[in-house]
């Protein structure tokens, strides 16, 4: 099982997020007697006992304010695994956040409160999780002390959510009942919901599988940076340095480097450790090839027989995330995808989406701030891309504002553009 | 509070905390030999630094590293080997020296860079306040601390420096846990928490204009326990002062001070000799020594994990001044 956890919430200070987060960081003790005691003394300013939501906002803004404003980064662990928590507020106007937060997880934490079962930011949520693909979702019913720890409250909440679900692509789904505020479910298993069979939070995210969730088969490895020391003992040593971003890479199997279209063999797979028999996602190390071929950083290697897309013309969901300016057909922007930088055209905005109701407005002329939209762009170079939904590294990229230099879109590709 | 505490077997950051109350090692479960196709949790963090790393060396023209003689910038350091072996590292090493540092630590830091055969760049204090750029505080509770700040943006003035590597880890303090890997500076070299670059996949954005630069934090997702850790698997080598060793004392506000020449000594304060180790390394001035008799790096690793106070809270008087001191001090320059 792999050992690090990425997991990623999202949420208000009303439905109890923040300090869900304090409970596991509190319960599997990870947070330390100075934090416990500068997380008391403000809560007592604010005339409350101990505001777990206060470990985890730690801008002077958002402590002033109440809010959790940017994805903040938590760290905990336990003997079975290290778990990254990406920490987002909850709010539309932070859907960028969101956005960011989810581009890295292994699972999606979603909360909802039991008395108001699924609402929009809920769907919202769910909406960006399947849209980043996060392959795992948990969505812990919250507030059960509220409702009496019922059971059919927490299967009505259960209900509609699936009801919900069944629209988005979701491959894994559990529900938990909890109480983050008293700590049932969370840590250990709860007393107080005793017709609850399942595993608590902590013990559930512990054994979450996620092996198979990494592209084990179409071997991808883009080029980042070529190494030639150029000492007398390495005299004519050239590596090809990067992290592989699917498939497995063995010495002696037979490659093709793109955009060339050269093929050789893996001669040896390096690391300072020495030499490896094979190398897999996220492995980074450096490749080195039987024929002396011209392989400079942007290029692709991978399998002959499995090749990425080769193409120019990409269609793509986009999150806009620029405040300054919106996206606009026929605009140019800067691209980086894997380890390629190029420029791109916006050539159409087919959409945009409202991710509350999913509904997809075709009359859409621009997109700002946090929307949501399927454009078509023309890139000056070819792209070596996978859907994003075969390969997260591949399919994945962002725009930059060339004038700014503000990255202003993160990119989820769907394939060639139809000709 | 009380209804809070229940019993739990898990330990602070990953020690086993057995029924008879002993701590298990969780070192041995990143040794164990995994043969699926799964990374143990240190060699995916050092996966993911070495990727940051040459991503950095590609993109940028004049990138550096600095390096503190901490255990930070020691992993860090040792991670830059390995990103680019068997070529030399592609940038100088920068070191700010307050001129307050332990000896142990400069001895290091020279060792480690002729070692490499990389370049060392010393941004001294000293020089900054001889020049005028910075004035030294006075009084007992005077420090160099400060004065890093306006040395180091010289420094990357006077380079071009269009990148610098830090090894700032986001579980060290509350404004770091929202820092970006790349973190964007302005020409006056200040961090903005509220304009941050969104940061996705591992597609860092580092483009920037003729006088800003990016501070990038390649460590930023580890944890005091996995350097440790990494530290003790990698057999990396580290400054004595580490390690538990006699040393002449006195307290200041709760924490150990060394008796040094570059102190001077409040009514009350008396020296005495006790046994004690570094769990981070500063200047002379605001770095408390912690009592230990950890003489190995195991040993270190079963303190800290069952230590209940973070690095900065128990040994850092720079952090303890107001509870956004860090996120002030980072929007001015500070590393």
């Amino acid at each position: 099982m792999s050992e690090i956890l990425r997991f990623a919430t999202a949420g208000s200070v009303d439905d109890g997020k923040s300090t869900l987060i304090g409970r596991l960081l509190y319960d599997s003790k990870s947070i330390f007697e100075d934090q416990i005691e500068s997380v008391t003394k403000a809560s007592e300013k604010r005339g409350m006992e101990m505001d777990l939501s206060l470990v985890t906002d730690g801008l002077r803004a958002e402590r002033e304010q109440g809010i959790t404003i940017d994805v903040a980064y938590r760290y905990f662990a336990t003997p079975k695994r290290k778990f990254i928590i990406a920490d987002t507020p909850g709010h539309i106007q932070y859907t960028r956040n969101m956005v960011t937060g989810a581009s890295t997880a292994d699972v999606a934490l979603i909360l909802i409160d039991a008395r108001n079962g699924v609402i929009e930011q809920s769907r919202r949520h769910s909406f960006i999780a399947s849209l980043l693909r996060i392959p795992h979702m948990v969505v812990c019913v919250n507030k059960m002390d509220l409702v009496d720890y019922s059971q059919e409250a927490f299967e009505k909440v259960k209900e509609e959510f699936r009801e919900f679900a069944m629209r988005l692509d979701v491959p894994d789904l559990t529900f938990i009942p909890v109480s983050a505020l008293n700590g049932d479910n969370v840590v250990d298993k709860s007393e107080n919901m005793p017709w609850y069979e399942g595993r608590s939070l902590l013990t559930h995210l512990e054994n979450v599988h996620t092996a198979s969730d990494r592209n084990m088969v179409d071997v991808r490895f883009p080029v980042q940076y070529v190494i030639r020391p150029m000492t007398d003992e390495h005299h004519d040593y050239r590596g090809y340095a990067g992290s592989v971003a699917g498939g497995v890479m063995k010495p002696g199997d037979e490659v093709v480097v793109l955009p060339s279209g050269f093929e050789s063999t893996i001669k040896a797979i390096d690391t300072l450790d020495g030499p490896v028999d094979e190398a897999f996602a996220p492995m980074a190390v450096t490749v080195r090839l039987n024929d002396e071929i011209d392989v400079s950083r942007g290029d692709m290697i991978c399998r002959p027989n499995n090749q990425p897309i080769v193409t120019q013309d990409v269609d793509a969901m986009v999150c806009w995330m620029d405040e300054r300016a919106t996206l606009l057909p026929r605009k140019k922007y800067a691209i980086k995808h894997s380890t390629r930088t190029a420029r791109v055209m916006v050539k159409d905005l087919h959409y945009r989406l409202d991710i509350n109701t999913l509904h997809r407005d075709e009359a859409a002329t621009e997109l700002s701030l946090n929307e949501i939209g399927r454009i078509s762009f023309r890139s000056t170079v070819p792209l070596f891309l996978d859907e994003y939904r075969r390969n997260r590294e591949t399919g994945s990229f962002v725009l930059i504002d060339e004038d700014s230099n503000a990255t202003v879109a993160a990119g989820m590709i769907l394939g060639e553009t139809p000709s | 509070m009380t209804t809070m505490v229940t019993v739990h077997r898990v330990n602070a950051q990953g020690l086993y905390r057995n029924a008879d109350g002993t701590l298990e090692h969780s070192v041995q479960r990143s040794q164990q030999a995994i043969m699926s196709y799964e990374l143990s949790h240190l060699r995916e963090l050092e996966a993911e630094s070495i990727h940051i790393m040459r991503e950095v060396a590609a993109e940028f023209e004049n990138p550096a590293l600095m390096f503190s003689g901490g255990k930070d910038s020691i992993v860090m350091l040792r991670l830059a080997e390995k990103a680019f072996a068997p070529a030399k590292i592609p940038f100088p090493m920068l070191h700010v020296d307050t001129g307050h540092n332990f000896k142990e630590v400069i001895d290091f830091r020279d060792k480690r860079s002729a070692d490499l055969g990389i370049k060392l760049i010393v941004a001294s204090v000293q020089d900054a306040v001889d020049k005028g750029l910075a004035q030294d505080e006075t009084g007992p509770r005077a420090s160099r601390n400060r004065l890093q700040i306006p040395t180091l943006l010289n420094a990357i003035e006077e380079h071009r420096f269009d990148a610098l590597f830090g090894g700032a880890r986001r579980d060290e303090e509350k404004a770091r846990a929202k820092e970006r890997v790349y973190s964007f500076r302005d020409d006056f070299g200040q961090w903005d928490p509220k304009a941050q670059r969104p940061e996705l996949w591992n597609l860092y954005n580092g483009r920037i204009k003729q006088g800003e630069h990016i501070r990038v934090f390649p460590i930023s997702n580890w944890t005091e326990l996995d350097i440790w850790q990494y530290i003790a698997d990698d057999k990396v080598e580290i400054p004595a002062i580490y390690f538990a060793h006699q040393r002449m004392v006195f307290e200041r506000d709760g924490m150990l001070l060394a008796d040094n020449e570059f102190i001077e000594r409040m009514e009350g304060e008396e020296p005495y000799e006790e046994q004690v180790r570094y769990r981070t390394v500063g200047d002379m001035t605001i770095t408390g020594a912690v009592e230990s008799d950890a003489d190995t790096v195991e040993k270190i690793i079963e303190e800290v994990a069952a230590t209940r106070q973070t690095e900065r809270g128990a040994t850092r008087a720079d952090d303890r001044s107001s509870e956004a001191a860090m996120e002030d001090r980072k929007k001015e320059g500070y590393f």
